[in-house]
């Protein structure tokens, strides 16, 4: 039986060109340049400067309070630039440049490929391991993972879910991630069970990547407590509420975390990168991306330091395209289009997207019919076409009333909308005048 | 030049165009079946109709309103089939003129245009029609399928028309020329071809049903408002059978007759004029139902699915008022 959430959602083309292609490593460029702020609070204290040698692993910057996290050089080299550079958003954030030299790991990192399954028996060196090594939500919230595994007081967690759900179009990096590091998942799935307390993880899968439910379902059958979901292929299944009602038939309430319903979310690519924390050592440096797009010559999954730019990816699968129209960080939901192709992946980076004008073609804005279509698409129960029409009326009375601030920002809104109304920027807006109205109260 | 713009980078294949060209395409058969059943008069009332509608959005849009013309999203068009769909084959040509200028001209664009409007125009261009000009909207051409050039001579009741005339009659005692009729109630099976009088659009239950699961198939509507509004119709019509209200026609007679069909699959369905989530369509489509029994059984009039859809459209913005789906994360009922 196949699970999902029982409100809206819609079944966009899913162009999952790369889901059968090996991930391959994509190799070192000239210069990184890595932001000091790639996750959720504050951004860390930089704590080397210009001229210093750096090896891969070589901490940058340290967390600067509880709600930050480390980040550590990705190459071996010595740092040229410390400045403000332009990021993927077009905003100007402190980034350290390295000048890559050689590829020395610091000496504490296991570079080896064998696979380590004695966990260790303490939850606080564990935590301490988790920390130290930068380990952010990869799913695209960045939020420091530390926090997200300790269990408030008086709360109790029940379930670990493990996102293997890659519902947005185009990418396959945790696909591929599943395939290939499979027991890696499983193994970081234990860990983070220890933190937790608890014996049980479920693995989600979308029906869409049957290779990955097949190598999971195998490998599960020898690790008691881990099982593996298959859920339907869906858009936004991978949102962290929607999985975990298709999965516990649960809901977050209002203002709530998941945790205060028993339930942790943990992207894949997360979950290795605590296996690869705990077991190797190692910071988190690199990330699986997948370079695709319907402009592309060719796609790719690759292994990526953090920091390289776009640019370098981009010409490793045939270059920018004639077709290309836009360029995406992300995937073609919730990505956001970049200008600059020299800005660098980070933590948060899943994709980088060519798309054609046939797919990123924004066809003029004609006026509402009705339809409903919205409403019934939003998988938060909510009214995008009313949150629109007041919103575009400066109208923001009903805020409230009309659960702005509950808006995901999936997108499933505005795709639908065959009047091609941007409903999502209206309903952005609507949710940060809401949160101002908050402030206030 | 690389383009920068919000999320999401990726929209649906399906625009407002392109929802309107696959209603079109669902009224085919239906048009199909009124040529052939009513001939070369069905094409010249459906050309004149669709002409004088798509026009006078034209015009409005381009000499009054100095906007650009919307008639590009093909809702004109539709409005001009199902106001041409409403009509008797033997209408005079410049009374579908007028009858475009209310469904377009004051029915959708005075309100603002697609989207804006409160009342289906097509229905409400029909409805001002009925009134206005009674003798001409309820002369009904008999079918003659086959002969595309023949002349409508002979004119004939509709299905409901025959029965509520034969109530009247029996109060006021006059002798008419449909008092044989009653046995002339046509059976089911040309009831559900569309050999039968009526007007253009509504005759063909076949036709009909194939534009619907056309739709459906499409995604174009949801089946709720149909099947909620045939099901009330049934089921009302059912109980009065039964207890003999309405002994001369029998639940599967009404279904098939008059314009419940067109109202319930094309009329009803309509995006603006309909509620916008599942539970607003239920009572919109029970509403419908329940109004149509009620003036086709109590009124004086035979028919009543345009005034039954019309008020409830007027209960719409209620409706979506009532209707608001519930949001994540507030508790289950």
């Amino acid at each position: 039986m196949t699970k999902t959430f029982p409100t809206g959602g819609i079944h966009p083309q899913k162009y999952k060109l790369a889901s059968d292609i090996a991930i391959t490593d994509a190799g070192l460029p000239e210069y990184v340049s890595i932001p000091v702020k790639q996750h959720i609070g504050a951004p860390a204290k930089i704590i080397v400067s210009r001229g210093d040698k750096v090896k891969v692993g070589t901490l940058l910057a340290a967390a600067d309070g509880i709600v930050s996290a480390p980040v550590h050089s990705s190459v071996s080299g010595e740092i040229v630039r410390i400045d403000r550079q332009e990021d993927s958003s077009g905003y100007y954030e402190d980034m350290i440049t390295i000048k890559v030299e050689g590829d020395e790991y610091i000496r504490e990192i296991d570079t080896s490929g064998k696979l380590i399954k004695n966990i260790p028996d303490n939850p606080e060196e564990i935590m301490q391991s988790i920390r130290n090594a930068g380990i952010v939500g990869l799913g695209g919230a960045g939020y420091p993972t530390p926090i997200k595994t300790t269990v408030p007081e008086g709360r109790k967690a029940e379930y670990l879910i493990v996102n293997g759900i890659e519902c947005e179009p185009f990418l396959c990096a945790d696909d591929r991630l599943m395939q290939e590091k499979a027991e890696e998942i499983i193994i970081g799935a234990k860990i983070i069970n220890k933190l937790l307390g608890i014996q049980k993880a479920i693995i989600a899968i979308d029906e869409n990547k049957p290779q990955a439910i097949e190598i999971m379902t195998r490998l599960t059958k020898s690790y008691v407590g881990v099982n593996v979901r298959t859920c339907e292929s869906k858009y936004p299944q991978g949102s962290e509420k929607q999985l975990i009602t298709a999965i516990t038939g649960r809901e977050v309430p209002i203002a709530k975390r998941p945790i205060d319903i028993g339930c942790i979310v943990q992207n894949v690519g997360t979950v290795f990168a605590v296996y690869e924390a705990v077991m190797k050592k190692k910071p988190l440096f690199e990330r699986i991306i997948t370079v695709s797009g319907d402009a592309a010559e060719k796609s790719a999954n690759f292994r990526v330091r953090i920091g390289t730019p776009a640019d370098f990816l981009i010409n490793k699968i045939g270059g920018l395209t004639e077709n290309t129209a836009e360029v995406i960080f992300g995937g073609p939901f919730m990505g956001t289009s970049v200008a600059n192709l020299q800005a660098p992946v980070t933590k948060l980076t899943s994709g980088i997207l060519l798309l054609s004008g046939k797919i990123a073609a924004k066809e003029p804005e004609t006026a509402c019919i009705r339809c409903g279509k919205c409403v019934d698409a939003c998988p938060q129960g909510l009214m995008p076409f009313e949150i629109a029409r007041r919103a575009r009326n400066n109208d923001f009375s009903q805020l409230m009333q009309l659960h702005a601030r509950d808006c995901i920002e999936c997108g499933s809104c505005a795709y639908i909308c065959p009047a091609r109304i941007p409903l999502l920027d209206y309903c952005k807006i609507s949710k940060a005048e809401a949160k101002k109205i908050l402030k206030k109260q | 030049m690389l383009k920068i713009s919000s999320a999401p980078h990726i929209s649906s294949p399906v625009n407002t165009r392109s929802l309107m060209k696959g209603v079109i395409i669902a009224l085919m058969p239906a048009v199909l079946a009124s040529l052939l059943i009513f001939g070369f008069d069905a094409l010249k009332v459906l050309l004149t109709s669709v002409a004088a509608c798509v026009a006078c959005e034209y015009l409005i849009c381009r000499y009054l309103l100095k906007t650009a013309p919307t008639t590009g999203d093909y809702s004109a068009v539709i409005t001009g089939i199902l106001l041409g769909f409403n009509l008797p084959s033997s209408i005079p040509l410049w009374m579908i003129l007028i009858g475009a200028f209310v469904a377009v001209g004051i029915a959708k664009m005075a309100y603002g245009g697609i989207g804006k409007n409160l009342f289906n125009p097509a229905l409400v261009g029909r409805v001002f029609l009925f009134i206005s000009f009674p003798q001409q909207m309820t002369t009904w051409p008999l079918p003659h399928p086959g002969k595309f050039f023949a002349a409508d001579a002979q004119t004939g009741a509709t299905t409901l028309g025959i029965l509520k005339h034969l109530d009247s009659e029996s109060l006021s005692n006059t002798l008419t020329k449909y008092s044989y009729q009653i046995d002339n109630i046509p059976n089911y099976l040309d009831m559900f071809l569309g050999n039968t009088g009526g007007s253009l659009g509504e005759v063909s239950a076949l036709a009909l049903i194939l534009g619907l699961f056309y739709m459906l198939y499409k995604k174009i509507i949801t089946w709720h408002i149909p099947f909620y509004y045939l099901s009330t119709v049934f089921i009302l019509t059912s109980i009065m059978w039964f207890y003999k209200e309405t002994p001369e026609l029998d639940p599967i007679a009404h279904m098939l007759s008059g314009g419940l069909l067109l109202g319930a699959i094309f009329m009803a369905t309509d995006y603006v004029t309909s509620p916008m989530t599942v539970k607003g369509k239920t009572i919109f489509a029970i509403g419908c139902g329940i109004l149509t029994v009620v003036i086709r059984i109590f009124s004086a009039y035979p028919e009543g699915v345009s005034f039954a859809i019309l008020i409830m459209n007027a209960f719409v913005p209620l409706i979506d008022r009532w209707c608001i789906p519930r949001v994540y994360g507030t508790g289950r009922k």
